[in-house]
């Protein structure tokens, strides 16, 4: 008979395919299937292209690659594969908010922790407590403070009533929480997606924004933030806590929070409606035929940019394969060239519209070789504080349900998202 | 260390232990040591173990025996947390010895009274049954029993199980289904994405095809496609699209409860989850009448900015879909432009939906995204784009000599894989019209001097020979070449070499008998043995021998026969037979445990079995059916109009109405009709609602009423805020008559009872009034939101609470009574009636609503409650100011009244701006209570615990007028808040009820002798109530 359970096992390997924490929800599977998914990755060249779904004879091994880390769950039967893939993101991110990192060196320090989460996280291959609030109430985290504590006291780590998140209607939000100080704030973070063209005129551009949230409220609070106007939102994701009928009938997100860091909604802006592209890039690169250099030449100016400091600019370019190195000159800021992976990066800072930042120069080429077919694209990154693009603004955050006022505060970023211009 | 007796040594050591077993080596040896300290009383410590037993338990057997004992006290741990994880690790013990410890610990804890500790017994179900399925029938009887929990906590875990053991028993979820797509919102995540998957199962084979009537058009996908771009543009309104529109063979009409499933699914597309969303997404694909599956476009691709794993699962469910449904996608084509930076695999999966996506209007920007795209550095993606470029040209026809245009250019392209994979594509294209393109024929034909990539050169040679007359100059000089260089060639080249040479020979033997027959004889000593097999067969067939050669003579016909055109099609058509999402249609191959999705059935099976089927279910059924209609709008406002009433108590005051109608329309019919009629009922009152509501030209009323039908028809507020009320008009009546269309194919078996209509009708008009204020907009924020916090924490019995009771017209048990005459207040008066319904804020207290009007003749302001004098124990939940009442006009408000269990009354002052009012409200009995379910046999238990004291007995004759069951139970139901108990004698009426504030129990028993005396019980602690109540009920009895 076919043994069925969602998640089997879970392998973690590192970089150099070292398999450094198993932990099996049933019996063992051997490391050795494992060697199924190093084969894959041999054969993908890059760990991002290694299929996210691998069958062997007996299992499927299903895989994300988060933080140079490949957590790699082994399945044995039908089951869906985002089902999986989501609760592997899932255990990286509960990692993170436990360790402040994702990284192998945090996860062989605290394994006891670890071990402890997987446990609870899942039961017989099928999640059991996911949400961060209620396993921090059953695991604490670890602090350098109650590890000292715990040392001399020898009280313990692991929390011996069931959470009571876990029983209630609100699994998100754990019980008496406190403050001295009661804090709301919100961050509406917006990015810019946008492909522009050779020409530069803008194949695509979209805005997809998220508003995350910091909550340091005590007790039971019953918030309800309303937007001055929440028609711009054209697809929104929420947050369990959020009631979303309420959504539907009055644009209103109102909602109990979790306690802590948490996203609260995230969504796109119609792509009907006309984004706003904030820079401008001029550029003209090019490779002599026949001979080892070509120019290379970019201008970044401002566009569009609401009258707010576009700043924390950043140019990455990956070259082709038969540049050599380059030496350029930047109008502004400093920038690197990695002969290796033949990445360019200039870190231009701040645009001052008076002086255009510009970085010109020359490119060497591998002698002999065919001038590249392709120009390469340029991802741009930057930033604008204190400014939502597609004009989303909050109108007012209401409390109920606790006595107390709390300090309130929104701030708003537009970013760059995936922002590329075609040469 | 594990033998010392200090705690933090132990701990140490069991960390090390575990760091151990993480890294993957052996610590088995330590079994006996580790197995010690199972009974270790430091928690942490205990968990550790735990975790070593799971590991190591199923390697050792007889020593993992000595821990049972530990955790079969910890069942009977006080401590749910306890008593669920030693649950939990008894049944991860993988030792068959203990199966029938296992199956006595899960089916007692499936009863526990921790939801928590029944969820971690559903879990251990698909455990226990992996140990010993001969246990199957034993956990289906377990399985059987959580299905019906009512827990949001319970409902995924169970429904795991349920796809674990039993997936192929669908009877068992009959009951359940309505239920569980109510619940369904509020589940966890995980348990979501395992019930949608289900529940798609459940209604393939419950439910008929949504699409039946539409398959008419899907011959004309080009009326289809404007058909889901339309449904797009609204980005609303399934409703719209009403299946009536189309042309019908046999009107179909959708199940209610398929509806419902698509319904209460649909704004789980705003998950977070991506499993979720993806969840959904397919479950609209698979059962959503097509014109509504659009919706799930705008999900899937929000999607494509998460994770790159869930891009490379999302893209591949969108290319299957993208090839069925194209419109449904078309509007997001740019989405799925690529980027540099994507890696290559989600880049050629972009590529496969961005081809499936090019029609007619869209190929010229497509193209030009192609165009940059070949460009690229990443080889892999630019041979996937001229492959992309090349099905584009096959599917649409005026793109064709511009796609083979651009690919011949592209054989100029330095890149050697560029030139061959576009070789390989040119030839697929040329095939479809050889005669005009001797040209390109020619530039290929040169280009065998350059091209080293064997399946492109292979390619050139079988177009030289198959168009060997448009080439007849080339042809014979490529086969030199090829002879020439035959040694040193791939095999694949080498049998398109004599293939070539056969084809020539045939049409030109004059110019190429002697190259022909050379290079058979070279292939005839090859070292592949397939080419030599060919030579020798070739040989045999073309050149005459001296036997007769039958085969000779059709030689020509054999190498020449015109071949049809290849089809250039994607690699997910047809992927689409596996239930999407699924890991078999990501592999495209049937994965272990995959179960087939079913296809629709013939004929529907009964859509009665989703009714409970007891009686005083079919209240309930029925209840549910409302809900249907409900559902989306107050599943998650609960917040606002929820009251605060434990779900347990609430569904009773509601069933209270239903009991009453059932009863009129002379209920203990069969199940399923009276539920019909009462749907019917339910429609009526809705119709007639909005027509009095018009000629009464309230406006304000309508529209707000407007917006509570447009919620139940679950319709987006979109519409609801800025229509005018013109719109509205016809939106409405057009919504209701949708509504009416569903049962409409009921109406014709059974007339409507015109006695019940106009009841209902009245009744929810009262309602709807009295409600809109607390429901719609909060009038006092303080309140609204401790109940909205209050339902949150209420915890998981969610169950059909979340109705609530505003719609469901409950009988005001006393009528209107009056508070205040209009001549001692001046002009005001004011009428008090008990709703009946749970007060929403306080469930001990009965809700008592208020009715001002001013018949005076100048506006009467600030109408408040003074500072109430009350008698111990009773409290009150002040209305709302109401800040002014203009002449004439007249006003509502509800306040609550804590009676404490007694018929005090409760005195307070009613305050204008000018005067004050003393009043005072005395309630009868009859409403200190609110109604309970129970069954038969509970009602008996209950009866035999309050016997002696308790029991209060009355004989009265019942005159004519009562003899009829229903004018009984109206009588006594209109006299005391209770609810009617199933009864299995026809001459017994029982009805139960609890009292408010201290929740004890009212028994209310009435037996009737044919000669028309009757004897009246109560059974209650308050005796005093009891008393009372007997008196009460036989005063209304024989009057």
């Amino acid at each position: 008979m076919v043994e069925k359970k969602m998640i089997h096992s879970l392998f973690l390997i590192n970089c150099s395919g070292d398999i450094f924490l198993e932990k099996h929800w049933k019996s063992v599977v051997s490391q050795s299937v494992c060697d199924y998914f190093f084969e894959a990755q041999e054969k993908a060249a890059d760990v991002e292209n290694v299929p996210p779904v691998i069958s062997t004879p007996h299992h499927y091994l299903i895989s994300i690659y988060r933080d140079k880390l490949f957590f790699v769950s082994v399945i044995q039967t039908e089951v869906p594969p985002l089902f999986v893939i989501e609760f592997l993101h899932r255990v990286a991110d509960t990692f993170q908010d436990y360790f402040g990192e994702c990284s192998e060196a945090a996860i062989k320090d605290n394994v006891v922790i670890v071990y402890e989460l997987l446990e609870e996280m899942l039961d017989n291959g099928f999640p059991l407590a996911t949400e961060s609030n209620i396993l921090k109430e059953l695991i604490k985290p670890p602090t350098i403070l109650r590890s000292v504590v715990n040392s001399i006291t020898g009280s313990s780590n692991v929390g011996d009533t069931l959470p009571t998140g876990q029983l209630s209607n609100i699994p998100w939000r754990r019980a008496g929480v406190k403050y001295t100080n009661n804090e709301a704030y919100f961050d509406v973070i917006e990015e810019i997606d946008a492909i522009i063209d050779k020409s530069g005129s803008t194949v695509f551009a979209e805005i997809q924004g998220v508003i995350d949230a910091c909550i340091k409220l005590s007790g039971m609070p019953d918030l309800s933030l309303s937007f001055m106007n929440p028609r711009l939102l054209d697809d929104v994701s929420f947050h369990p806590c959020i009631r979303f009928k309420r959504w539907e009938s009055e644009r209103v997100l109102s909602f109990i929070p979790p306690d802590g860091n948490f996203r609260l909604i995230s969504y796109r802006v119609s792509s009907q409606n006309l984004v706003a592209i904030p820079v401008y890039v001029k550029h003209s690169i090019s490779f002599k035929e026949n001979s080892s250099c070509g120019r290379f030449d970019i201008t970044i100016g401002p566009k569009q940019n609401m009258g707010k400091t576009i700043e924390g600019i950043t140019v990455t370019v990956h070259m082709p394969k038969v540049v050599l190195n380059m030496s350029l000159t930047p109008a502004q800021g400093s920038y690197t060239f990695d002969p290796v992976t033949k990445v360019l990066t200039w870190d231009v800072g701040k645009i001052t519209p008076q002086k255009l930042p510009s970085l010109k120069g020359l490119v060497n080429l591998q002698s002999g070789a065919p001038k590249p077919e392709e120009n390469p694209s340029l991802n741009i990154q930057f930033k604008i504080q204190q400014l939502a693009i597609s004009g989303l603004k909050v109108n007012r955050l209401d409390m109920y349900g606790e006595k107390y006022k709390p300090f309130k505060g929104v701030k708003y970023v537009t970013k760059a998202g995936k922002f590329q211009v075609r040469t | 260390m594990l033998d010392t007796n200090k705690d933090s040594l132990k701990l140490e050591a069991m960390k090390r232990i575990v760091a151990m077993i993480a890294r993957g080596k052996n610590a088995s040896d330590l079994f006996p040591a580790v197995v010690k300290n199972v009974a270790c009383k430091n928690i942490e410590v205990k968990k550790l173990v735990y975790v070593y037993l799971v590991r190591y338990a199923e390697e050792q057997q007889d020593l993992a025996l000595l821990s049972i004992s530990t955790f079969q006290r910890g069942l009977k741990d006080p401590n749910q947390l306890i008593r669920a994880s030693a649950l939990r690790v008894l049944s991860s013990i993988r030792v068959p010895i203990i199966v029938p410890i296992m199956m006595l610990a899960i089916k007692e804890a499936a009863s526990d009274m921790s939801p928590y500790v029944r969820k971690t017994a559903a879990h251990a179900i698909p455990k226990l049954y992996s140990l010993d399925s001969d246990q199957k029938d034993q956990l289906i009887e377990v399985i059987e029993k959580l299905l019906a929990d009512k827990t949001t906590l319970v409902a995924g875990s169970v429904v795991m199980a349920f796809e674990e053991v039993c997936p192929e028993r669908i009877d068992l979820i009959h009951k359940n289904y309505r239920k569980l797509c109510n619940l369904l919102i509020d589940v966890e995540e995980w348990g979501q994405v395992v019930i949608i998957s289900m529940l798609t199962r459940y209604a393939r084979t419950q439910f008929l095809s949504p699409t039946q009537n539409e398959s008419l058009l899907e011959e004309n996908p080009e009326k289809a496609f404007y058909g889901s771009e339309e449904d797009e543009a609204k980005g609303t309104g399934p409703e719209a699209a009403a299946p009536a529109s189309l042309p019908a063979r046999k009107p179909y009409v959708m199940d209610p409860d398929h509806r419902l499933l698509l319904r209460n699914t649909k704004p789980l597309l705003q998950s977070r989850s991506a499993a979720v969303v993806m969840a959904v997404a397919q479950l609209y694909f698979h059962l959503a009448p097509k014109a509504e599956v659009g919706v799930i476009a705008k999900a899937l691709v929000r999607l494509l900015r998460s994770h790159s794993e869930v891009q490379y699962v999302v893209l591949q469910n969108v290319a299957t879909m993208s090839i069925k449904r194209r419109g449904m996608f078309e509007p997001y084509l740019k989405s799925f432009y690529i980027r540099s930076t994507d890696p290559t695999q989600i880049k050629i999966l972009k590529l496969e939906v961005l081809t499936n996506l090019a029609n007619e209007t869209n190929i010229p920007t497509v193209l030009r995204e192609f165009q940059t795209y070949i460009r690229s550095m990443d080889k892999d993606f630019v041979a996937a784009t001229i492959q992309a470029i090349g099905r584009c040209a096959t599917n649409i026809g005026r793109v064709r000599d511009t796609c083979l245009n651009g690919l011949v250019q592209l054989l100029s392209n330095r890149d050697e894989l560029v030139v061959a994979e576009s070789v390989v594509v040119i030839k697929k294209l040329l095939q479809m019209q050889p005669a005009q393109h001797g040209e390109i024929i020619k530039h290929l034909a040169k280009l065998t001097d350059n091209i080293q990539v064997p399946m492109a050169r292979a390619s050139i040679l079988w177009l030289i020979g198959e168009y060997c007359e448009h080439v007849p100059k080339i042809a014979p000089d490529v086969l030199r070449k090829m002879a020439k260089s035959f040694t040193a060639e791939e095999d694949i080249v080498k049998l398109q070499v004599i293939n070539l040479a056969a084809k020539l020979y045939l049409t030109n033997s004059k110019q190429t008998k002697l190259l022909t027959q050379y290079v058979l004889s070279l292939a005839k000593y090859d070292q592949n043995y397939d080419i030599r097999d060919r030579a020798r067969f070739t040989r045999q067939l073309i050149v005459p021998s001296e036997q007769g050669g039958a085969l000779s003579r059709h030689a020509k016909k054999l190498f020449l026969a015109p071949k049809p055109a290849p089809v250039l099609e994607s690699s997910f058509k047809d992927r689409d037979h596996f239930q999407l999402g699924s890991l078999s249609h990501l592999l495209n191959a049937k994965a272990t445990g995959y179960q087939e999705l079913p296809d629709w059935p013939e004929e529907a099976p009964d859509p009665s079995v989703r009714n409970v089927e007891v009686p005083e279910w079919t209240k309930c059924s029925n209840r549910e059916k409302r809900k249907e209609k409900e559902k989306p709008f107050y599943s998650d406002s609960e917040g606002e109009s929820g009251p605060t009433e434990s779900a347990d108590s609430e569904p009773e005051s509601e069933s209270e109405s239903e009991s009453k109608s059932s009863s009129e329309s002379g209920s203990e019919e069969s199940s399923s009709e009276s539920d019909e009629d009462q749907g019917e009922d339910e429609d009526k009152g809705r119709g007639s609602e909005s027509e009095q509501s018009e000629e009464e030209g309230e406006k304000k009323r309508k529209k707000r009423k407007k917006v509570l039908v447009e919620h139940g028809e679950g319709s987006s507020s979109d519409e609801g805020s800025d229509s005018s009320s013109s719109s509205s008009d016809s939106e409405m009546t057009s919504e209701s008559e949708e509504e009416q269309a569903e049962p409409a194919s009921w109406r014709k078996k059974t007339p409507p009872s015109s006695k019940s209509a106009p009841a209902a009708k009245e009744v929810s008009l009262l309602d709807l009034e009295d409600y809109t204020p607390s429901s719609v907009q909060p009038v006092s924020p303080p309140t609204v939101v401790s109940t909205s916090l209050a339902t949150d924490l209420e915890g998981l019995t969610l169950t059909d609470s979340s109705l609530v009771p505003s719609l469901l017209s409950p009988v005001p048990g006393v009528g209107r009574q009056e508070l205040l005459h209009r001549v001692a207040g001046e002009g005001l008066a004011v009428d008090y009636a008990f709703s009946r319904q749970p007060f929403s804020g306080d469930p001990h207290m009965v809700s008592v609503h208020i009715y001002f009007s001013n018949s005076s003749e100048t506006p009467i302001k600030g109408l408040h409650m003074g500072t109430p004098k009350l008698p111990a124990g009773i409290s009150i939940q002040e209305f709302p100011e109401i800040e002014s009442l203009a002449p004439g006009e007249s006003a509502t408000a509800i306040m609550g009244i804590n009676f404490c269990d007694s018929t005090q009354a409760a005195n307070f002052q009613l305050c204008t701006q000018t005067r004050q009012f003393y009043v005072s409200i005395q309630p009868p009995v009859g409403e200190l209570m609110a109604p309970v379910f129970m069954s038969e046999n509970e009602f008996k238990k209950e009866q035999g615990k309050l016997t002696g004291m308790n029991e209060i007995t009355e004989k009265l004759i019942l005159p004519d007028t009562c003899w009829s069951d229903h004018i009984v139970v109206k009588k006594v139901t209109a006299t005391a808040n209770v609810g009617r108990v199933p009864c299995g004698t026809s001459d017994e009426y029982r009805f139960a009820g609890r009292t408010l504030t201290s929740g004890s129990l009212v028994l209310l028993t009435l037996d009737t002798q044919p000669a028309g005396t009757a004897q009246v019980t109560v059974n209650s602690e308050k005796m005093v109530i009891g008393t009372m109540l007997v008196k009460d009920v036989i005063q209304a009895l024989t009057q």
